[in-house]
């Protein structure tokens, strides 16, 4: 079967483009990691791919506010082949940082994501709920995914939100599930209005959201790791190598299938 | 032309401002407004005040001239990428923040005098000026950018203020410290008399950097006593030599230590300390120690992957503030930061540069005492990966001598000889300086994952300490000689003078060989990833170190004078006498609330807030976290997989214990040498291929005890690497952390910090399935001891918290210890072992409660059943002898566990329960019933406004 082509960006400060370039390739992608500015010179183009990955980072240091200098970049050099690679069948997806970029191209709608209510980078694990039907996230109800990020509480006025709840495009909310039972924690990490911890285009083909697939696909990146190896251990059981988080990458490359 | 924007968000309490100085169109400055403002949750206003609320008084913070201000550089970014327009030299635009309160704010608070400018205005002048003013902090530089002869044809007297305060200037101010004592003085008078000639004002300035203390090392090299090789030779690396272990692939030569993690690749590691900046300014000098750290990762070989931070700092406790007032000068104008503050900002340094770096922040730790009030300590390490064919490097003849990244400005002048010295009033404001982690992450990928593969360069070093001055003539021992171009080194602007040029530690650059023939493809490649490339000058064989400005000679001297012309100043030491007594103590009659309160211990509780502020998931490599079980206990040990297609891991852990110096600097060394390899073992490491990292930080390393004390210090850690064969790969020290200024009487008074030894400790594995975590998992579980106790609690947290320091300190039985760490590996191997924890600081007792609160179940356990030798309750369940570990095991696996300890110190002690509660027993008598919740409560009872 022919493998689908991603390309992860990189440059300016993201960082998490080698584990979001292994997370698609063993979900059976074929993935370049390509720096920006080999987009703009056109030693790579857009039109060669069906899924763009904009992977998670500290782009631009966050100055002017998080996601934006990249995303003014992307606007000034490539916008047309943003808009072109849009139009056809094909999934973009923003993580973190590349879901900041994302909503300051203005990609979805005037949605915004600020510091977090404690105005500090937070790193912990977070349990969310699929609510809409995103190719992304087919096959799955719930998953647990770490987040790390100090602007990703999600803000918008009601009557945008309202829109987001009417034309589907809420996509994960954070809820109280194990992690946070297993951790003790609250479900809303960062104050995101009604839970929102991701959201899609009205496609749906277009997702973004703050949590970390890549950082959440292998069993032992879980933080209750320890206790359920010595669970399975004792049940004799085998230790699986994969957990939730891959299925998101799985879900691109099965679209294309 | 001045351009004002003011941008006021839903989500801050302040008004960003943007001041631009350049000539702009209105249509310009609106698009400006436009890019620089979200839509959603912000609005701009131009030229004109925000709407404010209701307030007193408006102040403005902003940087003063020439400090790094990064929101300031992404903004000139974005806005000559928008309107394709550069900025002409001299044009700029400068960041600030602008706040509003109802009473008058006071400027000592807010902000740190030596890198940022604040601007007040009452309300009736705001109005009346409708608004703030319009500030730009351009540099202007009026320096005579002529080179000085230096006259050294003068009293020792002279010479010696030369060394201790620099060079004078024609207006008879002191340039700042050269650290040369009157030795090194001498002999450099003596070189260029030799010469017929006085030295430059670049020379002398040159060799101070070369021969500080911070780049020599020459206390750790010089003779002391007996040892006539010196105490790294003999003690340090010496003790790796005679170990000989093939696993060590790369050690003491190279910024990095580096060891075998498979066929393809080695994981390096070092630890540098950033004291001194960071008690000036902790952010900026924390995230400088950082990022600079992570540039010997980059700068080993020919450049390793960051793929771990490593952390820990030694504060004075935040309570201290209230009491401890210290001022740099006798006019008690100058006053020391506070505490609190120091933590804040050196905690939120290593917040931006781990963070912004996208390199995981893992492992760490905190230490309390009040006699890190004038100096704290910062300590920062970073672990690297790099394939096996890329650490050897060498500088060929006729490479181009190039500088990437950063560009060169005055700050950061005298870091390397300002942090061989005491802190006091003369301490130098432009040692100080803000990091830049995205130029430097940058600069990082386009080597690192780039250029490196392509073969373009030969060699690579970082520019921290001394600068050019120092990297240069570095790497030109690699094939024997350079010339430089000074005024072809970029600039951040006009006017620096040639010497600071050269010596100037200003951040985010590396220098590197370049081959001719590779100059154009390097070059295109930099220009590609938006870093800056540019030739300084070429390497040759001649064997000279020379630099030229504007065509004038301005430095020449032969390498072999300026690298081993230093004399060696041989050193006494003197033991001291003072034998301490153990206290007279009463019985103690409730251990469960002794128990409780020493969880509430700043050196033992919990400190979440920075565990989840430090990004340790980053890279998806996240095996063993910060923070472990199911209430988040900090752990002293975590490990990662930085190969997602390897099952390899790297278990890291510390050892630190000052506080055991204040009985004998020989235990105290030994004692962390073993936390930190049995931490490692307790975590599933191999005993037998743990390799450690020494920092040594001391204090007053001049006066012949404190040199006593350095050589015992020394000589345990070469007398337990060689027991316990775990060989050092790299170390660094920082041997004057001492404070000398004035009380709020304004009498003089001098603050040392304890003796205190860092020991890292790293580990490969073959399987990261196999790890072990600290809290235990089920009901049933049988509890384990390993090791033994005895009376040992001289100060230790128990006596600490009592008001005593006592005598007897921990002693290490390193073969009796060894035995036991072999057979544990083996048990982690067969998969017997659900839980460890080695015991540390507070003793047995505390190390049973976090593995009981990380697993939240509750503990049975029977004191007497502790295999040793004790003499009361309290002190079995506080003493804080070494080479213990708490397990658990599950009952199935019983035999197994027991017959791999047949003959050694092992006791099963108890169970794991599912009630909620720590029970310790002895014979029938409860002595402690403590509950997980309220234990809980005191272990996080600390920070909690972080």
């Amino acid at each position: 079967m022919r493998k689908p082509k991603v390309i992860v960006l990189s440059g300016y400060g993201l960082n998490c483009e080698e584990e979001t370039k292994f997370a698609f390739d063993i979900a059976g992608a074929k993935t370049d990691i390509v720096h920006i500015n080999d987009l703009i010179d056109k030693t790579y183009s857009l039109k060669n791919y069906q899924v763009i990955a904009i992977p998670g980072g500290f782009s631009y240091g966050d100055d002017t506010g998080s996601g934006n200098a990249y995303a003014l970049k992307l606007k000034n050099h490539l916008w047309e082949d943003i808009l072109n690679f849009i139009e056809k069948d094909t999934l973009v997806i923003g993580i973190c940082n590349g879901f900041q970029i994302l909503v300051r191209l203005g990609i979805f709608a005037n949605v915004a994501l600020t510091h977090n209510t404690k105005p500090r980078y937070l790193n912990r694990w977070v349990d969310l709920e699929i609510t809409n039907d995103s190719p992304w996230l087919s096959r799955i109800d719930k998953l647990s995914l770490p987040i790390a990020h100090g602007e990703g509480r999600f803000y918008a006025s009601k009557q945008v939100l309202d829109k987001l709840t009417t034309k589907k495009m809420i996509a994960l909310e954070y809820v109280k599930g194990e992690m946070c039972q297993y951790q003790n924690l609250q479900a809303n990490p960062n104050g995101s209005m009604r839970n929102i911890a991701g959201i899609t285009d009205e496609t749906g083909r277009i997702l973004g959201l703050m949590p970390h697939p890549e950082r959440g696909m292998f069993f032992s990146q879980r933080p209750d790791f320890p206790l359920l190896k010595e669970k399975y251990l004792r049940e004799r059981r085998k230790l699986p190598e994969t957990v939730d988080g891959i299925k998101i990458f799985q879900n691109a490359v099965n679209y294309f299938r | 032309m001045i351009t004002r924007i003011e941008i006021s968000s839903i989500d801050s309490d302040f008004i960003t401002v943007y001041t631009i100085d350049k000539k702009l169109s209105s249509q310009q400055i609106s698009q400006i407004a436009d890019i620089l403002t979200n839509p959603v949750s912000q609005k701009a206003s131009i030229n004109k005040q925000s709407k404010t609320n209701k307030f007193l008084y408006a102040y403005e913070i902003g940087f003063l001239p020439g400090v790094t201000d990064n929101i300031a550089n992404t903004s000139k970014e974005i806005i000559e990428d928008k309107l394709k327009n550069k900025f002409r030299p001299g044009e700029g635009v400068y960041s600030s923040k602008l706040f509003f309160a109802t009473s008058k704010p006071d400027s000592s608070k807010l902000i740190n005098p030596l890198i940022q400018r604040i601007h007040i205005k009452s309300k009736k002048d705001y109005l009346k000026n409708k608004g703030m003013d319009k500030i730009v902090p351009k540099v202007n530089l009026s320096g005579k950018l002529k080179v000085d002869l230096v006259d050294l044809n003068v009293s020792d007297e002279e010479l010696t203020e030369i060394g201790k305060s620099g060079i004078k200037d024609k207006n008879g101010t002191r340039r700042g410290p050269l650290a040369l004592d009157l030795t090194y003085m001498k002999t450099i008078a003596k070189y260029f008399k030799k010469h017929k000639r006085k030295p430059t004002d670049v020379e002398l300035e040159s060799i101070a950097q070369t021969w500080s203390e911070h780049c020599k090392h020459t206390i750790f090299a010089d003779p002391i006593d007996e040892i006539k090789e010196g105490l790294f030779k003999t003690y340090i690396k010496g003790a790796t030599v005679k170990i000989n272990k093939p696993f060590c692939v790369s050690v003491f030569t190279d910024n990095s230590g580096a060891i075998e993690f498979d066929k393809d690749y080695l994981i390096t590691h070092k630890v540098e300390t950033h004291n001194s900046p960071s008690a000036l300014d902790p952010f900026g000098g924390a995230i400088t120690g950082i990022v600079g750290v992570n540039r010997d990762a980059i700068g080993f070989g020919l450049g390793a992957k960051p793929i771990v931070n490593t952390y820990g700092f030694c504060f004075a406790p935040p309570a201290l503030d209230k009491k401890v007032i210290l001022y740099k000068d006798k006019n008690l104008s100058n006053k020391m930061l506070p505490p609190l503050k120091i933590l804040q900002g050196v905690v939120d340094g290593v917040n931006s540069g781990g963070n912004c770096s996208g390199i995981p922040t893992t492992q760490g730790f905190l230490v309390f005492d009040n006699r890190f009030a004038g100096k704290p300590l910062v300590f920062v390490g970073t672990v690297g990966l790099i394939p096996k064919n890329a650490y050897r490097k060498k500088a060929q003849k006729g490479d181009y001598i190039v500088m990437v990244g950063g560009r060169v400005g005055q700050d950061g002048i005298h870091g390397a000889t300002f942090s061989s010295e005491a802190l006091d009033s003369g301490s130098p404001a432009t040692a100080v300086q803000i990091g830049d982690p995205i130029t430097q992450k940058k600069l990082s990928d386009a080597l690192i994952k780039e250029a490196r593969k392509l073969n373009l360069y030969n060699s690579i070093t970082d520019n921290g300490a001394g600068g050019l001055s120092c990297s240069v003539a570095e790497m030109a021992k690699e094939c024997g000689g350079c010339i430089v171009e000074l005024d072809k080194v970029p600039l951040k602007y006009p006017g620096l003078e040639p010497w600071k040029i050269w010596i100037s530690e200003s951040q985010e650059r590396m220098t590197l060989a370049v081959p001719a023939k590779e100059w154009k493809k390097f070059y295109n490649l930099m220009r590609k990833r938006g870093v800056e490339a540019t030739v300084i000058g070429e390497f040759n064989d001649s064997g000279r170190c020379v630099v030229d400005y504007k065509g004038k000679r301005v430095m020449d001297i032969d390498m072999q004078f300026l690298h081993y012309g230093l004399p060696k100043r041989p050193m006494k030491t003197v033991k001291d006498d003072v034998v301490l007594k153990e206290p007279k103590l009463a019985k103690v009659n409730n251990l469960t609330s002794v128990l409780n309160n020493m969880l509430s211990r700043l050196n033992i509780c919990g400190y979440e807030f920075i565990s989840k502020q430090y990004d340790h998931e980053v890279q998806a490599s996240s095996v063993l976290k910060p923070l472990a079980g199911k209430r988040r206990i900090n752990t002293e040990v975590t490990a990662v997989r930085p190969r997602l297609d390897s099952n390899k891991a790297v278990i890291l852990s510390q050892g630190i214990l000052p506080f055991y110096s204040d009985i004998d600097t020989y235990h105290m060394a030994s004692s962390s040498i073993d936390t930190a390899i049995r931490n490692v073992v307790a975590a599933g490491g191999d005993p037998n291929t743990i390799a450690l990292l020494d920092n040594f930080c001391w204090c007053s390393s001049n006066d012949s005890y404190r040199l006593y004390q350095l050589k015992q210090a020394a000589k345990a850690c070469s007398d337990y690497s060689l027991l316990y064969k775990t060989p050092f790969i790299s170390g660094k020290d920082s041997m004057f952390n001492d404070f000398k200024g004035y009380d709020k009487q304004g009498k003089p008074i001098k603050i040392s910090i304890p003796p205190t030894l860092l020991i890292s400790s790293i580990c490969v594995i073959d399987n990261y399935l196999k790890v072990v975590s600290i809290d235990v998992k089920f009901p049933g579980d049988l509890v384990y001891i390993l090791g033994d106790t005895y009376n040992e609690l001289g100060a230790s947290e128990y006596f600490s918290m009592l008001g005593y320091i006592g005598n007897c300190v921990p002693k290490i039985d390193a073969i009796k210890n060894r035995k036991l760490y072999n057979q544990f590996y083996k048990a982690v191997k067969n998969n017997l072992v659900a839980s460890a924890i080695s015991v540390g600081r507070g003793g047995f007792g505390v190390a049973l409660a976090k593995t009981a609160m990380s697993g939240n179940l509750g503990m049975d356990i029977s004191l007497g059943k502790l295999p040793g030798k004790f003499t009361r309750d309290e002190f079995a369940l506080f003493s804080e002898s070494q080479g213990r570990t708490i397990a658990t095991v599950a009952p199935q696996n019983k035999k197994m566990f027991e017959k791999l300890f047949k003959g050694l110190s092992i006791a099963l002690i108890g169970k794991v329960t599912s009630n909620k509660n720590i029970i310790i027993n002895v014979g029938k008598k409860k002595i402690v019933d403590l509950s997980l919740q309220t234990a809980l409560k005191s272990y996080k009872s600390n920070f909690k406004n972080l």
